[in-house]
């Protein structure tokens, strides 16, 4: 019911917050905080569950699950659930939420309740995505997050707004299209194999598909996580859409919405097609490790100082690519920190660019330039989460990029090395946006540089905040990875088995896939039906 | 005993990290900036308690038992798959000679730049980044596993990266700093595959399992090999060495201190240590161990020559650096591993030395760097005069200083390694004559002669602070031939070297003929900056920068400059036109003429019933 509970928090509070803002004319922030909250509050009781008898737990990897019918007759179910990686990125999604909400406090001007409105409802859908546990829903919320995201980017964003509202709706509806096809067609083969409509997860793992066909669907799903990702040549979008979004979104965007992608890789991709992922990993990898160098490349590029950060997330989630089709334990593991710590940087370097660009009016690195002379605490903490991009060992980016390599140089040496390159490329940009930002003599063309105040109390503290968590991650990494290992394992042993087989048979006798321990058959004793 | 020991272990890198946290995080408690002498004492004390601690520590554990090992163990720190790594520190007798010098000279150093920096604006800044180096710098070699070095390692290289950006208005020292940063990150990108290949072939990064599984592999095993040399990629970016040396020039651009205690002292000495910490790997590889000498020998002369001709004091000091690191490298690729580790610490004294001292002829003359601007500094100012020779006899290695110990160690090791005359000794000895030409050649244009230009208004800027921290260390160059630290325990019993008396004196000899030769030449003219193309070349340093800007700098900045608004965004823009060009046709036919829609009609129907027909 906790689940449940979540979403209906967020999605409530988010009418509320519309509400009290057109009848009350104010309220809309204080409603959003609270109900963000609430989420937490509630989600923190999965901590005590994973601190208090995960290891009793044992069998099941599912930490709580819920499942009422919904459209029977198709055998659609609401159904959600959560395990250690569900549990990751809910935190991941509802911290870094109250980060953006904090953190962009005071820049909202006009339509507030509205702006708070899509905020939420845009969080529900990712807390509905990271919990489905049955396809038709997961593609529901996966549509539920699409829209109210828009309309932030088209209302609330900078200049060019609507051509990369436009943009970044077409990229994501038609991949997702794409993946509405293979659902449907799983579902329909998997149901003249068996006899058994349903879309829920558990069952369709257990679907026996011809490996082409199997290999055609896992594509399907995977040109729509990967333009989420984003991945070359799906990443044009995200530029466009990050740079125009307003601060608040942007953050949703790069913490939150990019690891829709990676989640939906690990949770679907890999273990409903694990003969065709195996199949596919040298192409994936290839994908992923030259978007770690040619998102650097044109981060170096920029002028403009969010496009730069932009870029900067399409070499970052080259590496979560990478790391996942590497399609080994410390890979995935470090492809799953890479998620969180990315998400965590870049929302801070996001924050930040919206701090400059509140104050300054300008996000164009030329007019900028020894900013810390006046902004000395911004400047430090710009700083530090340019070196935190750069993969500083200490710090939690460096830890998943460095187990993401140390996996998939096994698989791939040669594609390790080059993404390995991309580290020199993220010391490139890292430092040239600092050098010319605020290193420098001081640039005052924008003539606001006298009256400028550094950061605020609270944004200092919501940014300091993220900067501990980061070297939480960075020095003691192990909580993570102890949550993340059950639902780490459970595909990876899925794979392992696959692999084998490949390696060994023919390929059509790669279908009888073993079935593991990692996941019992009885997950569903757990939730709690009507 | 050794509990209470092992607990000071792990005080010794948190204490300059308090003191780093301490100082970053003033601001959030209090409005006004800390008074300077509370910063010093902040920054200074922490890493004076560190070097008292290393010291007990020393005298506790390791005065009575040369092959004794101090363990602790901080905590998991992460545990994926078949990694397993450990915030653990392992102490034996190399890591405490590190341990001493980085905290020793550093809290020197730090003293000195309490005077020093006086006055300036961000002098809080300036503590906390060298506190955060000294700790970076003692976590790497402390480590007891290869990812925890590469934690400090690329730590030092952050802190390098701050400090010589430190005066970060002049965008020139941003763009040293930027080179440092990138050059260094090269070779740690080369070493951090070379740790991917040690893992994935010996499943460990713990320094200790990783040297005894290798201990079972054959000669000259191509993997082993490969993984040295990729080791060696990270050493001589760190250690400014061949080809990545480049940076080290340029990193002079930060205060005179840090010049001192990073970019000569301590940080850029890690690549030796990284060898020497490795040395059985090396040990079993031959291409490596050449590789190694002859970086190390083609180092020492290629910078030796460019500090012949430069013009700026610490140009000249920062070469020399180079050079007698490029000593080590070449004593550790002819196995000379404790030569190689007493050179650091000789080295560590004298040219620490010779930095502070360089740094109180640049306060007095009011930051003038160019040598030909002074002269016959040697009366105006004596005591740095007496440092400043200290430390050039130790440079060109004049007979018992501390300076000749290590590098005639060296040099004899040279010798009987090839059992005789080899290219690599005779660098070395070619080395040795040019390290005496240009030491001098910097004291006497320095310090003798007539005055120069900016002598004139040179007033001693020596105050409490840098005088003591500069005695301090010229006793230590002069003295520290005596200290040869017990390495036998760690790198086993090397056979000394006893070649014919003829090659010792030789190497005896050297230096001498190189202060005979600078004095001859500075007698000779008053020299004046006049550049051949022989010396313009050398005084770019070989021209690699050159080669680099045209090779890869430009290359780069064009490909991304070209590609600024990503091509592949051409297809998506294309596609998008393409459709909106088709829109437009088909809503120009649309355009409310009766008459229009009726030819259309009929061209359609026309066509239609024609298909018709002719299917």
């Amino acid at each position: 019911m906790t689940l449940l509970a979540i979403i209906s928090i967020l999605f409530a509070g988010g009418v509320l917050a519309w509400l009290s803002e057109r009848f009350l004319n104010r309220g809309s922030r204080r409603i959003a905080l609270f109900s963000l909250l609430l989420a937490t509050a509630l989600l923190g009781r999965y901590w005590a569950y994973f601190a208090g008898d995960a290891a009793s737990a044992g069998a099941s990897p599912w930490w709580d699950s819920l499942n009422l019918a919904w459209i029977p007759r198709f055998g659609i179910s609401f159904h959600l659930a959560v395990d250690g990686l569900g549990f990751l990125m809910l935190a991941l999604t509802l911290l870094m939420g109250l980060f953006g909400l904090v953190v962009t406090w005071r820049d909202i001007g006009f339509r507030r309740g509205f702006f708070y409105f899509n905020y939420l409802w845009t969080l529900a859908g990712v807390v509905g995505v990271f919990t489905a546990m049955d396809l038709f829903l997961f593609f529901f919320f996966w549509e539920v997050m699409l829209i109210p995201m828009l309309f932030l980017i088209a209302v609330w964003g900078y200049e060019q707004r609507i051509y990369a509202a436009i943009k970044f709706f077409l990229f994501t509806q038609a991949s997702s299209l794409l993946m509405l096809i293979a659902i449907v067609a799983l579902v329909y083969l998997h149901y003249s194999n068996s006899g058994q409509l349903t879309f829920d997860y558990q069952s369709l793992l257990a679907a026996q598909l011809p490996p082409d066909t199997a290999y055609w669907l896992m594509l399907g799903f995977f040109v729509a996580f990967a333009v989420k990702l984003p991945a070359l040549p799906l990443h044009t979008w995200l530029p466009d859409a990050h740079t125009q979004a307003p601060t608040a979104g942007s953050i949703l965007l790069a913490a939150i919405l990019l690891k829709t992608g990676a989640y939906g890789l690990l949770r679907f991709n890999l273990p409903l097609f694990p003969e065709a992922s195996v199949a596919f990993a040298p192409v994936a990898m290839a994908i992923g490790a030259v978007s770690v160098v040619y998102g650097a490349v044109l981060a170096f590029a920029q002028r403009d100082m969010k496009r730069l950060v932009a870029y900067s997330s399409v070499s970052h989630m080259g590496f979560v690519l990478l790391g996942l089709y590497a399609l080994n334990t410390i890979a995935i593991q470090g492809a799953v920190m890479q998620m969180i710590a990315h998400g965590l940087s870049t929302a801070a370097l996001f924050a930040l660019v919206g701090a400059l660009q509140h104050r300054l009016h300008t996000r164009d690195m030329a007019h900028l330039g020894g900013l810390w002379a006046v902004l000395p605490k911004l400047s430090a903490i710009a700083l530090f989460f340019a070196v935190a991009s750069l993969g500083l060992p200490g710090l939690g980016n460096f830890i998943a990029e460095f187990l993401v390599l140390l996996g998939s140089f096994g698989s791939d040496p040669w594609l390790t090395a080059l993404a390995a390159a991309g580290l020199v490329g993220a010391a490139l940009y890292a430092l040239l946006m600092m050098q010319r930002v605020f290193f420098g003599p001081l640039a005052d063309k924008t003539g606001r540089i006298a009256g400028v105040a550094d950061l605020h109390p609270r944004e200092t503290a919501a940014l300091l905040s993220l900067a501990v968590a980061l070297v939480f991650l960075g020095l003691r990494p192990q909580p993570v990875f102890d949550i993340a290992e059950p639902s780490v394992a459970g595909a990876t042993a899925k794979l392992t088995a696959a692999g084998l087989e490949g390696k060994s048979q023919a390929l059509e006798q790669g279908l009888q896939t073993a079935a593991h321990p990692g996941w019992p058959e009885s997950d569903r004793a757990g939730g709690e039906t009507p | 005993m050794q509990e209470p020991v092992t607990s000071a272990l792990a005080w010794i890198p948190l204490l300059p990290l308090l003191g780093f946290l301490v100082l970053v995080t003033a601001p959030l408690f209090s409005r006004r900036e800390l008074p300077e002498r509370l910063i010093a004492a902040i920054g200074a004390g922490s890493v004076g308690l560190a070097a008292l601690l290393t010291a007990v520590v020393a005298f506790s554990v390791f005065r009575a038992d040369a092959s004794a090992v101090l363990q602790a163990s901080m905590w998991q720190w992460l545990s994926v798959g078949t990694l397993q790594l450990g915030m653990d520190f392992r102490v034996d007798w190399l890591t405490l000679v590190m341990l001493l010098v980085i905290t020793g000279v550093g809290f020197l150093i730090h003293l000195y730049s309490a005077g020093y920096m006086r006055g300036e604006a961000d002098y809080r800044r300036y503590f906390a980044y060298l506190n955060l180096f000294v700790c970076a710098m003692l976590l790497l070699v402390l480590a007891d596993n290869l990812v925890l070095l590469y934690l400090g390692w690329e730590g030092v290289g952050l802190c390098s990266y701050l400090l010589i950006g430190y005066w970060y208005r002049d965008p020139a020292n941003g763009a040293a700093a930027r080179k440092a940063f990138i050059v260094t990150r090269v070779g740690d990108t080369a070493m951090a595959i070379g740790l991917f290949l040690l893992f994935r072939e010996f499943a460990t990064l713990n320094i200790r399992e990783l040297l005894a599984a290798t201990s079972g592999a054959t000669l000259n095993d191509p993997t082993i090999t490969l993984a040295a040399l990729l080791l060696l990629g990270g050493a001589v970016g760190k250690s400014a060495q061949l080809p990545l040396q480049t940076w080290l020039p340029d990193a002079m651009a930060g205060p005179t201190p840090v010049s001192a205690l990073i970019h000569a002292a301590t940080m850029v000495t890690a690549g030796v240590y990284l060898i020497a910490r490795m040395h059985p790997l090396f040990a079993l590889s031959e291409t490596a161990m050449s590789a190694v000498a002859v970086v190390g020998a083609l180092t020492l002369l290629l910078a030796g020559c460019s500090a012949l001709v430069q013009s700026d004091i610490k140009r000249v000091l920062a070469y020399s650096t180079i050079s007698q690191i490029g000593y080590m490298f070449l004593a550790l690729g002819v196995g000379a591993w404790s030569g190689a580790i007493f050179h650091l610490m000789t080295h560590a004294f004298f040219k620490a030395l010779l930095f502070l001292a360089a740094g109180s002829v640049i306060l007095s003359l009011h930051h003038e760097q160019n040598i030909f601007a002074m002269g016959g500094l040697r009366r105006k100012i004596p005591f740095t005069f007496i440092c400043f020779a200290i430390g050039c006899a130790c440079l060109a290695a004049l007979p018992l200083t501390s300076g000749f110990y290590s590098k005639d160690q060296i040099l004899l090791s040279a010798w009987s390694y090839y059992h005789g005359f080899s290219g690599i000794w005779l660098a070395g000895i070619l080395g040795a004559l040019i390290t005496g030409v240009y030491s001098f050649r910097l004291l006497f244009l320095v310090f003798f002669g007539s005055e120069g230009s900016a002598s004139a208004h040179c007033e001693d800027a020596n105050n409490r602070a840098m005088t003591v921290p500069l005695a301090v260390l010229a006793a230590l160059a002069l003295l520290g031939g005596l200290l040869a630290p017990p390495l036998q325990a760690v790198f086993g019993p090397e056979q000394a070297a006893h070649p014919a008396t003829w090659v010792e004196a030789i190497a005896v000899a050297m230096p001498i003929a190189g202060l005979a030769i600078a004095w001859w030449q500075f007698r000779r003219r008053r020299p004046v900056e006049r550049a051949s193309a022989l010396q313009r070349f050398l005084f770019g340093g070989w021209g690699f920068d050159w080669l680099y800007d045209r090779l890869l700098v430009r290359p780069f900045v064009l490909l991304a400059r070209i590609n600024r608004n990503d091509l592949v965004d051409v297809f998506y823009k294309g596609t998008a036109a393409l459709s909106r060009l088709l829109s437009l046709l088909l809503s120009s036919s649309q355009n409310g003429q009766v008459r229009w829609y009726m030819t259309t009609l009929v061209a359609g129907s026309i066509l239609f019933l024609a298909l018709l027909v002719a299917l």
